[in-house]
């Protein structure tokens, strides 16, 4: 048991510190007391796809408490009134459409289950965590134009061991921690729009020029995200800044959009190109990923040719990046405009990338619309390391899990997790929080297993269509992933910023944050006309039974006499009676 | 055999008679019972009474006269106090308001003597306000006689940054008591209504209970420009920097504010709580494109294009996070430089010298173009530093339009004292505080109104228990602001005039009231109808037939007579 507690308190503490890490002294540049930084990443993946990722950090040297007044320059005003309003301390919120395949595009610098996502540390000095976090997503709903009002107590979790603050903290209460995920969000431009307002440019110049929502949301994967969190204001550390990172991850498949070539450029992504770069950016950068082109020379040309290289291990690999500095005037200085043409040399080959060292997948089985089975299974693909993963699985209440049901197996044995927490579901309240610290050993599969049953909703539960089936939030998968080549460390300011989000504590792992896929989940539908079909049917059987009833208390049972009868009846009879060859009366 | 047939009869007429009963008393109530929304009563007389208003609007009023003014035999013959009524122009079915003012009359005392005797009209104003502040709503007006050397030549009343007024006599010591009162009477009548309230400024707050076309221009004009009452308001700077490759602008907004809105903020707290931030926002042009104009080698923006400025910048804008207050946006607009200078151009071609202008119920928008005069060279970002002065003159100007405080006309021989630093004089307060609580109490008759008659006529709406006490809190102080008016306590008329707009508001925008929304009464019956017409068939035919056999029971029976 002691070594377990260990084992989580480093765990939790790895994470934690690694905030401080991009806390580094900025160089005093301007008298302003914030500062912009654009970055365009691209980097080719797996053959005929291209990944596009966009990261804007706004630093902000201001003290919420002190000033009444707040007068705000590159930082968005709204979200400075969000974070002073409803005392945030760091809010991470994410809208993708779409799905990372983490199998064939390798890690994502920025994961992000598809649908919305916010997660939100609140300060100490919040009392009632529940009404802040509340009214917060209602007003992110609002800033965002999302659907973040369906954000109650039904799918908003409270994680122990996952989610650490990102930026720097003292305090680690979890009771300040909100988490919720919507699976069902779909991401559009009326999200992109309110997003790009946020930044000082607008799409007017600078990198967010490219951002043309018709191409953007032509795509295979999209997602946009907005991180806030205090770090370091120096190196001394005895006052924190804001930082504002707002990234947009964009995969294009120029397969098959190119007519079956895999040359590409910014135009043929963007239908743009770069003209200049945001005058109020102390840093505009295009990196692109050349890694390949060092192992076999010939494989392809990009032009204009990058004035500078620059070489770092980024998630346990060693890449090389070809640097395009827009704030450099020469780069515009033969045409106007910057177009980055990557044309290859060689025909299309084949060749199977290597998939990343964790990556999991998640499926449903089971038949019939009772019970199910959700099957999660990690595979670590590292030769010799082995190592734990932080697993949450959240799962809505109106899918019963059988928490004794609950198998890990890894190679055929049993895997017994280091640590467990099991939230039971509460029916309309609470849904089920399952947190685990599993062992993965080196080169293996883990399958995870849990079977539930599906509950029966009420009729005004249901969503609208709701024959397309339940959503059931990806589960998330933390883990420090050793590195296979040695980190050397940077200076975190001078460093591109896809690489200080999460920078690793140590050169030997790289923290890592997967999800899985969002599962789909058919819970028996009834045929929506019933409450009127049963208010009917239990009236007329009412009616039916009063009816005799009523009878048989108020009429009067006589003997008719034949007199009584008139003639017409009494023909009728006769005639009757003469078919059958009975006497007549 | 017709004994037993006659008895089984009667039985079975008794059983349908008595399933006709149990059915009409105790299934018909059940079922109403069991269906119906609940609805919490509601003081429909006291909103009823609230619909048609009548204020009485009571300034207290003392008049002091100086040593001198009157003779000793006046003085004793000068009654202590005086009530004078006057009724207004404007007598509308619903709304009739009345003015009274509670004069009192006394002598200075010493000290006053003294602050009076003063050499110059400040140090008596402030000398004054040291012996007694008022109490809001109330004033003084101090008569003193015309030898006295404190009033310039020309100025017969000089109105002091609070709550005082000073006026001259006039060859009084001659005339008759009567006579006195008459010619002071007169003379502090229109002092206050420059002080507090006039008949237009009423009007004008009334504006929600009177139908357009029965104001004077310029209270109708005033009324539209001033936002509405409410408890708070956020006021956003915004610097407009379209072009931050030509332009490095910096503006020293802490200091602005600190220095120059935030007094004045501070002096208008009992009215409303203000909130003051500020942004920079780039890339954010006008939507209208200048216009080059060759003779002064400048870019004119022309008033009536002024209206399509402010959409496409109201985007960028953005929405306030923190309130649900109103939001006064003033906005300081630096052209691009390809568009320097720039000015905008009244309707009859002249240039407005501020080269600002504002929009109702929004905010204002001021130009302020770059002297480039001073750069030797151009090296592109110029560099800009705000001058917060001439910006904040503008800004603070608007505010106080925005606010409802405008420019007070006075006869020619009034004087008034500047308000100082804070730019805005206690009477001034005063003067909005009389105009905000009236329109408190406008809206919350009207919110009330409109509430109960909703109410009244949609009956599927569940009225909750909490939003029926909301109404009665709001019943109930908006009955106390109308009397704390009629007894001249404006502070307190206020704060709960404040508290029963709140209150107002609350009931009617709970959401409660939309949980059941309109459900047809003919839908309703058509779920019931296979129960209803099964049941109702028989009971109904059994009750005719007993009816007819009654009736001719009774025929028989008058026949055999």
């Amino acid at each position: 048991m002691a070594d377990l507690v260990l084992l989580l308190v480093l765990f939790v503490c790895g994470l934690g510190v690694r905030g401080t890490g991009p806390a580094t002294s900025a160089p005093a540049q301007t008298d302003f007391d914030d500062q912009l930084e654009e970055e365009l990443l691209i980097t080719p993946l797996s053959p005929g796809d291209i990944a596009a990722t966009f990261q804007f950090r706004s630093r902000w040297d201001w003290e919420m408490q002190q000033q009444r007044v707040s007068h705000y320059r590159l930082f968005p005003k709204v979200l400075g009134q969000v974070i002073s309003k409803f005392s945030v301390r760091e809010l991470h919120l994410s809208f993708t459409q779409g799905f990372w395949r983490s199998r064939a595009w390798g890690q994502p610098f920025l994961g992000a289950p598809a649908g919305a996502e916010l997660w939100v540390w609140f300060q100490d000095s919040v009392t009632d965590v529940d009404k802040a976090w509340k009214e917060l997503s209602n007003i992110l709903s609002g800033i965002f134009c999302a659907s973040l009002n369906f954000i109650d107590s039904t799918n908003t979790v409270t994680p122990t061991a996952s989610f650490k603050p990102v930026g720097l903290a003292n305090g680690t209460e979890h009771r300040l921690l909100r988490y919720a995920i919507l699976p069902r969000e779909i991401v559009c431009t009326e999200n992109l729009t309110p997003w790009k307002k946020l930044l000082p440019c607008g799409s007017k110049a600078g990198l967010a020029s490219l951002l043309k929502a018709e191409r953007l949301f032509h795509s295979s994967y999209h997602s946009q995200a907005v991180h806030i969190r205090p770090i370091c204001r120096d190196d001394e550390c005895l006052r924190f800044s804001w930082e504002l990172r707002q990234t947009l991850t964009v995969v294009f498949d120029v397969f098959s959009g190119g007519q079956g070539k895999r040359d590409w450029s910014l135009f043929k992504m963007f239908s743009r190109t770069v003209t200049e770069a945001c005058p109020l950016a102390l840093k505009s950068n295009i990196y692109v990923d050349i890694t390949s082109l060092d192992q076999n020379k010939e494989l392809f040309e990009i032009t204009p040719a990058s004035v500078y290289q620059y070489s770092t291990v980024f998630q346990g690999d060693q890449k090389t990046y070809g640097v395009y500095d827009l704030l450099n005037p020469q780069l515009f200085n033969t045409s106007r405009s910057l177009n980055i043409i990557l044309k290859w040399k060689q025909p299309h080959q084949n060749i199977k990338p290597r998939p990343p060292i964790l990556h999991a997948e998640r499926y449903v089985s089971g038949y019939g619309l009772q019970t199910g089975e959700i099957n999660t299974v990690i595979y670590n693909t590292h030769p010799k390391r082995a190592f734990p993963v932080m697993l949450v699985e959240t799962v809505p209440w109106y899918l019963r899990l059988y928490i004794h049901t609950l198998t890990i197996t890894t190679k055929g044995k049993d895997n017994k997790p280091s640590y467990i927490l099991y939230k039971p579901a509460k029916d309309r309240q609470h849904p089920h929080l399952l947190e685990m610290l599993i062992q993965l050993p080196a080169s293996s599969a883990t399958k995870i297993t849990i079977q539930f049953e599906r509950a029966l909703l009420k009729w005004t539960e249901y969503p609208p269509d709701p024959n397309h089936g339940f959503y059931v939030s990806p589960s998330v998968l933390s883990a420090l992933v050793p590195s296979t080549v040695q980190e050397q460390h940077d200076d975190m300011e001078d460093s591109p910023l896809f690489t200080t989000l999460f920078p690793s504590s140590d050169g030997s792992s790289y923290f890592v944050r997967l999800y899985t896929e969002p599962l789909l989940v058919n819970l028996p539908t009834p045929d929506f006309s019933m409450p009127y079909n049963v208010i009917c049917l239990t009236c007329t059987v009412v009616a039916v039974g009063y009816g005799s009833f009523y009878n048989l208390l108020t009429r009067t049972f006589q003997v008719v006499e034949e007199s009584a009868t008139s003639g017409l009846v009494k023909h009728l009879a006769n005639v009757i009676r003469k078919l059958r060859g009975v006497p007549a009366l | 055999m017709a004994a037993s047939a006659g008895a089984e009869t009667s039985r079975g007429k008794c059983a349908a008679h008595a399933i006709a009963v149990i059915a009409i008393v105790v299934g018909l109530p059940l079922w109403w019972k069991t269906t119906e929304t609940y609805r919490a009563s509601l003081p429909y007389s006291s909103i009823n009474e609230l619909d048609s208003l009548s204020l009485l609007l009571t300034v207290p009023v003392e008049i002091v006269f100086a040593k001198g003014v009157l003779s000793v035999e006046q003085l004793r013959k000068m009654p202590s106090s005086d009530v004078l009524d006057r009724s207004s122009k404007l007598n509308l079915a619903k709304t009739t308001y009345l003015r009274r003012y509670e004069i009192k009359y006394r002598r200075a005392t010493p000290q006053e003597e003294e602050a009076l005797g003063g050499p110059s009209l400040q140090g008596c104003d402030e000398a004054l306000y040291q012996l007694d502040r008022g109490t809001q709503g109330s004033l003084t007006v101090y008569v003193i006689p015309e030898s006295s050397a404190l009033l310039p030549q020309g100025i017969g009343v000089s109105i002091g940054k609070h709550r005082t007024a000073v006026m001259e006599s006039q060859h009084l010591p001659s005339l008759r008591v009567e006579a006195v009162l008459g010619v002071v009477n007169k003379k502090v009548e229109q002092i206050v209504q420059v002080m507090s309230f006039n008949d237009d400024v009423i009007m004008a707050a009334l504006s929600d209970r009177i139908p357009v076309g029965q104001f004077t221009k310029d209270a109708y004009a005033d009324s539209r420009r001033a936002f509405k009452s409410s408890p708070g308001y956020e006021i956003t700077f915004s610097l407009l920097n379209p072009d931050p490759k030509s332009h490095d602008v910096h503006w020293n907004i802490q200091g602005a504010v600190d220095g120059y809105v935030q007094p004045f903020l501070d002096k208008l707290a009992p009215v409303a709580n203000v909130s003051v931030d500020s942004q920079i926002l780039y890339y954010a042009v006008l939507g209208v494109t200048p216009r080059f104009d060759k003779a002064s080698s400048s870019y004119i923006l022309n008033a009536y294009s002024l209206p399509h400025v402010i959409n496409p910048i109201e985007a960028r804008l953005g929405s306030s996070a923190a309130s649900l207050y109103p939001v006064l946006n003033f906005l300081l607009y630096v052209p691009e430089y390809s568009h320097s200078p720039l000015y905008i151009k009244n309707h009859d071609g002249s240039s407005v010298v501020t080269n600002a202008f504002h929009s109702p119920r929004w905010g204002g928008i001021m130009v302020y173009n770059v002297d480039y005069s001073e750069e030797q060279e151009r090296v592109l970002p110029v560099r800009v530093d705000i001058d917060m002065v001439k910006v904040m003159e503008v800004f603070l100007t608007q505010l106080r339009l925005l606010f409802g405080i405008s420019k007070v006309l006075t006869p020619a021989d009034f004087h008034m004292e500047s308000p100082g630093d804070e730019g805005l004089s206690d009477w001034e307060l005063d003067r909005l505080l009389w105009t905000r609580t009236v329109e408190n109490i406008a809206t919350v008759t009207t919110t009330l109104t409109s509430l109960a008659q909703l109410l009244d006529q949609i009956g599927n709406i569940v009225i909750n228990d909490s939003v029926a006490s909301e109404v009665y809190r709001a019943v109930a102080a908006v009955q106390v602001a109308v009397s704390h008016l009629e007894s001249g306590m404006l502070e307190f008329a206020f704060q709960a005039s404040k508290e029963a707009i709140t209150s107002s508001e609350k009931a009617f925008f709970d959401p409660s009231l939309l949980h059941l929304l309109y459900f047809p009464d003919d839908q309703k019956f058509a779920i019931y109808i296979p129960l209803f017409l099964p049941m109702a068939v028989p009971i109904l035919l059994s009750l005719l037939k007993t009816a007819k056999e009654y009736k001719q029971r009774r025929k028989e029976a008058t026949k055999e007579d």
